[in-house]
């Protein structure tokens, strides 16, 4: 029995890393004022980056960091379409999506099917993301820089006042939110895999939008959350043998729905932010 | 009012066509560009994929019939996003409300008793309703209790195909299916005409113009429209006028729900004679029907071209994937290259250029 509860533990902190990296990067692009539902494109597009820099130069730490990198950078076209040109953010991401799933299927066709040679433990990446976690707290909770990070989702003009770049905030923020992703993707192609697949994100990038809403966009709720969704994984491989294995694979989506009901009916303040959403426009009222 | 070298820019919040057309298709061009960098980075000649496409889907007629097959499901679940997008149902969904009419042709198609004359309208009409009742779920989540829309249309996607992909390997599984994951053939009564030598399934291209100019005119010249027109383009404006928000929003969810559940129907019943993986049959129109409606600005009678635009975008991946070796997954980077640039354009929409060289001072 403890065997079991231990075992369990174990898997869903594996299952909800990927989840919880992205979602702590979502948390940050979300608490500047910017919905970016482009996590799952970034988190491909990362996945891929990993997997390729870590096969052709051998050194899965190379991998790592060009994930890191190539998530920031896919974040960018993103970030100057919805912060810059003020277009609409759910469908700028859809597009980052679309993008990001198309290039990788494409350019990493070569790479499909291949074994890696050195992959990378996945405690090293379960303990990155809960320290990960911590820090991002108290950065956002404890810093000056954190305190005008979640300024400009709350009130921009705020910030504008105070003489800092609205603008500049939120740029960082959604670039910081595609590094993470990147860094998600990473777990799945050096680790949890570790190989590369066309799809190997099956989604997870949308959990993790979801796990942002649901873990009210605190870093440290965001932990419990993604248990939460990695014991729900974990519960789906178990249980194959007793129930349909599409329905179990259908659950975590069903889940997301069932949970954002859920906090929708909570009581008081969601503690969205408020400038959630709302391209800023300098000099313009709202 | 600003001056750019002789050029006088203004803003103009009402866009005239030449513009509007001017600015698409500057955006079409420059994700065109972008997206021959990508080829060229696969190792493919940009060149030589686009005059590959431009031959084969352009100039072929077979070609041009393949784009005109995919424009179909575009075209029905494109207008019902547009109605969608103009009520403010963000529906993402499209693609499962698609699946859930295939679903529901195909329950009708194999079990239902009805007479043979009747299988089709049956089957069209329990597709609307699969597609309504799917779109339906997450309406009411966001007008009750505010949830998100975008998010749980797309998660409803995954389940979708997951209750496909069951259906087909476990009760609906076929007995002539060996081995394959799909159920048995439909009745010939359950099947739609198709113009000889083509895919193009025609009950349903012209079902889904039809709809288009129905849409068109529903929105642009009755009643029931305008509370939809008011809604899209002011929430607060309507609720101060007493428009009943609730139910627009909700007809608008439900209408686009059914008549990409329509798309669904025709996918089965004209393309492919059964049920069968969720991503053979789809291929991701419900998302590409995004783009459709973003490009058509609000118009169902605009959907008409851009569903065909985007339709041969399809049938070029096509192309791509037999005389270039390329994963389809180059479709995805279209699409997410043309989004992309289509809404970045968006707000040149809303400015004038004019010609305006400084006099110089004596």
């Amino acid at each position: 029995m403890e065997d079991w509860i231990w075992t369990t533990l174990v898997r869903a902190l594996a299952f909800g890393t990927p989840i919880l990296l992205a979602g702590l990067g979502e948390i940050y692009a979300e608490r500047s004022g910017v919905v970016n539902l482009g996590v799952e494109g970034m988190m491909a597009v990362g996945a891929l980056a990993a997997f390729a820099a870590a096969q052709s130069s051998g050194s899965p730490y190379l991998g790592l960091a060009a994930a890191v990198l190539v998530g920031a950078l896919i974040a960018l076209p993103f970030a100057v379409a919805s912060i810059t040109l003020r277009a609409n953010q759910y469908v700028a991401g859809l597009a980052l999506t679309m993008l990001g799933l198309g290039l990788s299927g494409l350019l990493g066709k070569p790479y499909e099917g291949a074994p890696l040679a050195h992959p990378l433990p996945e405690s090293g990446f379960v303990v990155a993301a809960l320290v990960l976690a911590v820090v991002l707290w108290f950065f956002l909770r404890h810093t000056f820089t954190g305190l005008v990070l979640r300024s400009a989702g709350e009130n921009p003009e705020t910030v504008d006042a105070m003489g800092i770049n609205v603008y500049a905030v939120r740029y960082g923020a959604v670039v910081f939110g595609g590094a993470m992703a990147g860094l998600a993707g990473a777990f799945l192609s050096l680790a949890y895999r570790p190989s590369w697949a066309d799809g190997i994100t099956s989604g997870l990038g949308w959990i993790a939008v979801a796990l942002a809403i649901f873990a009210a966009w605190h870093p440290l709720k965001a932990v419990g959350a993604a248990l939460l969704f990695g014991a729900l994984y974990h519960l789906s491989y178990r249980l194959q043998a007793v129930v349909s294995p599409e329905f179990l694979k259908a659950m975590p989506y069903l889940f997301v729905v069932l949970v954002l009901s859920l906090s929708a009916l909570r009581r008081g303040p969601s503690g969205a932010p408020e400038a959630l959403g709302t391209p800023y426009v300098r000099g313009e009222r709202r | 009012m600003r001056r750019i070298g002789p050029f006088l820019v203004e803003k103009d919040l009402v866009v005239p066509a030449g513009r509007l057309l001017a600015v698409s298709s500057a955006a079409l061009l420059m994700a065109f560009f972008a997206a021959g960098l990508v080829f060229w980075a696969y190792g493919t000649s940009p060149v030589l994929a686009y005059r590959t496409i431009f031959v084969e889907t352009l100039l072929s007629p077979s070609g041009f019939a393949e784009g005109v097959r995919r424009a179909i499901p575009l075209l029905l679940a494109g207008v019902g996003l547009v109605l969608a997008f103009r009520g403010q149902f963000w529906n993402i969904g499209a693609e499962g409300q698609l699946l859930l009419g295939a679903v529901a042709a195909a329950g009708v198609a194999l079990f239902a008793p009805v007479p043979a004359a009747l299988k089709l309208p049956a089957m069209f009409l329990a597709g609307f309703a699969a597609g309504g009742l799917w779109a339906a779920v997450p309406a009411l989540l966001k007008l009750r209790l505010g949830v998100n829309d975008v998010l749980t249309t797309l998660m409803l996607n995954y389940v979708a195909v997951y209750l496909v992909e069951w259906l087909i390997h476990g009760p609906w599984r076929g007995r002539t299916a060996f081995g394959f994951a799909y159920t048995d053939r439909f009745p010939e009564a359950a099947m739609l005409p198709l113009i000889p030598g083509t895919y193009v399934h025609w009950p349903t291209l012209a079902l889904a113009l039809l709809l288009a100019g129905a849409a068109w005119f529903v929105l642009a010249r009755t009643a029931w429209g305008y509370p939809v027109r008011v809604t899209g383009d002011n929430p607060e404006a309507a609720r101060y006028a007493h428009m009943p928000v609730f139910w627009v929003v909700f007809g608008v969810a439900l209408a686009s729900g059914g008549l990409a559940g329509l798309a669904g129907v025709g996918e089965v019943a004209g393309v492919h004679g059964r049920l069968l993986g969720a991503y053979q049959i789809s291929l991701g129109y419900g998302y590409t029907a995004i783009i459709v409606a973003w490009l058509a600005r609000g118009n169902p009678l605009g959907a008409v071209l851009t569903a065909l635009f985007m339709g041969l975008v399809f049938a070029s991946g096509d192309v791509m994937k037999v005389a270039l070796q390329m994963p389809f997954r180059v479709t995805d980077v279209f699409n997410g290259l043309i989004l992309f640039f289509l809404i970045s354009t968006e707000r040149l929409l809303y400015y004038r250029v004019r010609w305006a060289p400084e006099r110089k001072e004596r």
